[in-house]
């Protein structure tokens, strides 16, 4: 965290994002169901388990490849709770829209939430507008906020994490963050990816059934892959042990990260979820996850080792290997 | 993908990592400096220093443009930044390297300075015609790999008669900063993995004096694990039988005259300053290249004031001892502690290409006993 | 910052441009630096400028002496008689 200011290094989802949130917010809002820090807050109320969630989408711009900033935020809060291990119920949204927004270019985005939410199964069941003066909010922002019915199959957390289980990874990774990239028009690239924006709660039920032989799912989207399993590392207290080879990337995304000096691992993903499971289930992860049509490139890509510091390590096909550290500055800002 | 996957193959690895053990004489240490901080990156990210037998050591040279700008050249960049008729295009690894008082471009980008980060020169100077009201100033940061593009930049724009561009020139010159090492009193390097896309431009030839002055054999190497490995085992082979010589092991890219057309262009934009300081290795001879005067029009240092002020490392910075082969990142009091990629002190730390960084980043779990955590 | 890629020259586009593809991805890469190259030829890429053409002889002696070092590296880690077995599988 810089001395007295937010720079856009503390919004990137890596070291600096985990401070602002851990040494700001959480000091100051402290209480038992925030401390997880979970994708999703687990309440019980009434006897019923629910997960709740929320996220603010800024992505610029608007619209991309393969999506718009309004089916990211049906599908990012979907998933938020699909990965939690509920059943995702219902959606608010709230707009902070620009003064002087095209009306016909909102209803798009409107009518695109409303076709991602049909295809999540989930209503947006509450709204909220305001509008700003010319010059804030830079276009529009959208909140989500979703609540979820706990798969009560599923007992997930990191602390469930044995040495010996699976990593899996449900498909290429890396899509959305280069095609935000290259929808931008400034690095000059041009090449045939889109946004993999998708909701995976067909693709968490799957492995929910697996019951306790499941033991932590998470999205990687902000700080990519090796992000989320930096923070699997640090809850699980044991290291992640990554087959370079095994990481499934398209070829052209491979190419364009090598021309733009990034590693795929620390690029966004809005339609990929990572997963660990028991070692004699991995078998039938792979199967479940292959066999629903967002999970065809699924694979398996490393294990859980017991280790005093927890790390994520990369094994090369040479032998050797390499530390993969948290993002510490922002690759590509403004992805999600 | 063609021309990388090949030189990657993991057999061939593993075949060449077999010859390098046959080649040393048990027990009689090697010191090998590579100079370039795309070979330092590589090494880290394919882990081939665990391929290497135990008598062969290598050293991370100066070799990474970003880390070597002194810390009163990054704040001269951010004072031009945060003007506010300025638009301050740069590469995405000088972002975030802190000058003094730690402040960096990111943070200036914080405070309401325009700072855009462009894959090419190129890209910046097509800023400055598509937005006539902004004065679009390029940072000029690379070795003799980068300057050329940044000197078409510049005759691109005096042909076009763009005049709301401009460069600040901090390009800096391999062959000089190979002297000062070899001239440093306790160097102690055996041979060099020479830098294979500055070669491209420069050729083969500016090394000869590596050999013929201090009798040290020099490889031109690619950046696949491969090319590094066949690198290290012809640097051997010199070193057995008692040869000093500069051999092209980038034949496919590398041609010993190098590229005219590039050096030419140096020649037509550039001139030599007498010295350049470089962090970490202090001032050295010309080794650094500013605008000539017959592009003074597109120097960013003459069209705005620049504090120009000098720096100091910190005390305890040991980044001087590293980059000549000295110590090791882990032999600095404070790697890991007091200096990180987050908090860097000094230039070996500063981009993810400098040898701290890139041992922090990817090799301290080897040496976990020795390091704090 | 050293970061040089290779890609294939698709066309020319005008003046010193040349649309390059790089598995897939394709940029306009300025060719002033490789005049003699044509579409169909490799070529280096750094920062959006064509350093060198890839010379596809070099290219090959250089595999060349890879698959030497991995036949010397199987030749000495296979008995004899599976020698000329294991060559020919190669």
């Amino acid at each position: 965290m810089s001395d007295a200011v937010v720079t856009l290094a503390d919004g990137a989802g890596g070291k600096a994002s985990r401070r602002l949130v851990e040494g700001l917010f959480l000091e100051e809002l402290r209480n038992p169901m925030l401390e997880p820090l979970g994708d999703a807050a687990l309440v019980a109320a009434n006897g019923t388990r629910l997960a709740f969630t929320t996220d603010s989408y800024v992505v610029r711009p608007l619209r991309f490849p393969g999506g718009d900033i309004g089916e990211l935020a049906v599908n990012g809060t979907v998933n938020d709770l699909a990965v939690s291990g509920a059943v995702p119920v219902a959606l608010s949204a709230g707009f902070v829209i620009e003064e002087g927004f095209p009306l016909d270019e909102l209803r798009r985005l409107a009518a695109s939430m409303a076709r991602a939410a049909l295809g999540a199964g989930v209503s947006v069941a509450a709204g909220d507008t305001k509008v700003v003066e010319r010059g804030a909010a830079d276009g529009l922002y959208v909140t989500t906020a979703g609540i979820g019915l706990l798969d009560l199959r599923a007992v997930l957390g990191a602390g469930r994490v044995r040495p010996g289980d699976r990593v899996l990874v449900s498909g290429g990774i890396a899509e959305h963050g280069i095609a935000v990239m290259l929808a931008r028009g400034n690095l000059e690239l041009e090449l045939d990816v889109e946004s993999d924006t998708a909701p995976l709660n067909g693709l968490t039920a799957a492995l929910c059934a697996l019951g306790p032989e499941l033991r932590w799912m998470r999205d990687p989207t902000r700080g990519g892959l090796a992000t989320t399993l930096n923070e699997l590392a640090a809850g699980a207290g044991a290291t992640v042990v990554l087959d370079e080879t095994a990481i499934p990337v398209r070829d052209d995304v491979r190419a364009a990260c090598e021309i733009l000096g990034i590693d795929p691992l620390y690029v966004a993903n809005e339609g990929k979820l990572v997963a660990v499971v028991s070692p004699g289930s991995a078998d039938a992860a792979l199967a479940a996850l292959r066999s629903h049509p967002l999970g065809a490139g699924a694979a398996v890509i490393g294990e859980i080792r017991a280790d005093e510091d927890p790390l994520v390590l990369v094994d090369t096909p040479f032998g050797g290997s390499r530390i993969v550290d948290m993002l510490v500055g922002d690759p590509l800002p403004r992805i999600c | 993908m063609r021309y990388v996957d090949e030189y990657r193959d993991a057999e061939a690895v593993h075949a060449i990592a077999a010859e390098l053990r046959g080649l040393v004489v048990p027990g009689r240490r090697v010191k090998l400096m590579e100079v370039c901080g795309g070979h330092t990156h590589a090494i880290y990210r394919h882990g081939l220093e665990a391929l290497l037998p135990d008598e062969v050591e290598l050293v991370h040279g100066p070799g990474c443009p970003v880390c070597v700008i002194p810390m009163g050249r990054v704040d001269d960049g951010i004072s031009i930044a945060e003007r506010p008729e300025v638009t301050f295009a740069s590469f995405g690894d000088m972002l975030r390297v802190p000058g003094g008082r730690r402040r960096s471009l990111l943070e200036a980008k914080a405070r309401g300075a325009d700072v855009r980060t462009v894959y090419s020169p190129l890209d910046a100077l097509g800023l400055a015609q598509r937005e006539p009201e902004r004065e679009v100033v390029f940072f000029g940061v690379g070795f003799e790999t980068t300057a050329p593009a940044t000197a078409l930049t510049l005759q691109r724009a005096r042909e076009l008669g763009v005049g709301n561009f401009s460069v600040f020139c901090n390009h800096v010159l391999i062959g000089p900063a190979l002297r000062a090492i070899l001239d440093s009193p306790d160097t102690e390097i055996d041979g060099f993995v020479g830098p294979g896309h500055v070669s491209t431009v420069i050729g083969t030839r500016p090394y000869d004096f590596v050999c013929s002055e201090y009798r040290r054999p020099v490889v031109v190497a690619g950046f696949e694990p491969t090319d590094i490995l066949q690198a290290v085992a012809m640097l051997l082979r010199q070193l057995r039988d008692g040869r000093a010589e500069v051999e092209n092991a980038y034949g496919r890219v590398v041609r010993d005259e190098g590229n005219p057309r590039a050096l030419a262009a140096l020649d037509e934009v550039f001139a030599v300053r007498d010295d350049f300081e470089w962090r970490g290795l202090g001032a050295i001879p010309r080794s650094g290249l500013r605008i000539a005067d017959a592009y003074a029009d597109w120097d960013a240092e003459r069209r705005f004031e620049v504090p120009g002020a000098r720096i100091e490392d910190p005390k305890a910075c040991r980044c001087g001892d590293v980059l000549r082969g000295l110590a090791k990142p882990v032999d600095c009091g404070v790697f890991g502690t007091a200096c990180t990629p987050e908090r860097p002190l000094g230039t070996c730390m500063v981009s993810s290409e400098g040898a701290c960084a890139a041992y922090y980043a990817y090799g301290r779990h080897l040496a976990r006993d020795k390091m704090p955590v | 910052m050293c970061l040089g890629v290779p890609g294939r020259i698709l066309e020319r586009v005008d003046g010193d441009l040349a649309r390059v593809d790089f598995t897939g991805v394709r940029r306009n890469v300025n060719v002033a630096f490789t005049p003699d190259a044509e579409p169909g030829d490799w070529v280096l890429v750094h920062v959006g400028f064509a350093l060198a053409r890839i010379d596809e002889d070099e290219a090959r002696a250089t595999l060349a002496l890879l698959g030497e070092a991995i036949a010397a590296e199987l030749d000495a880690s296979i008995p004899s008689d599976n020698l000329s077995r294991a060559r020919k599988a190669q």
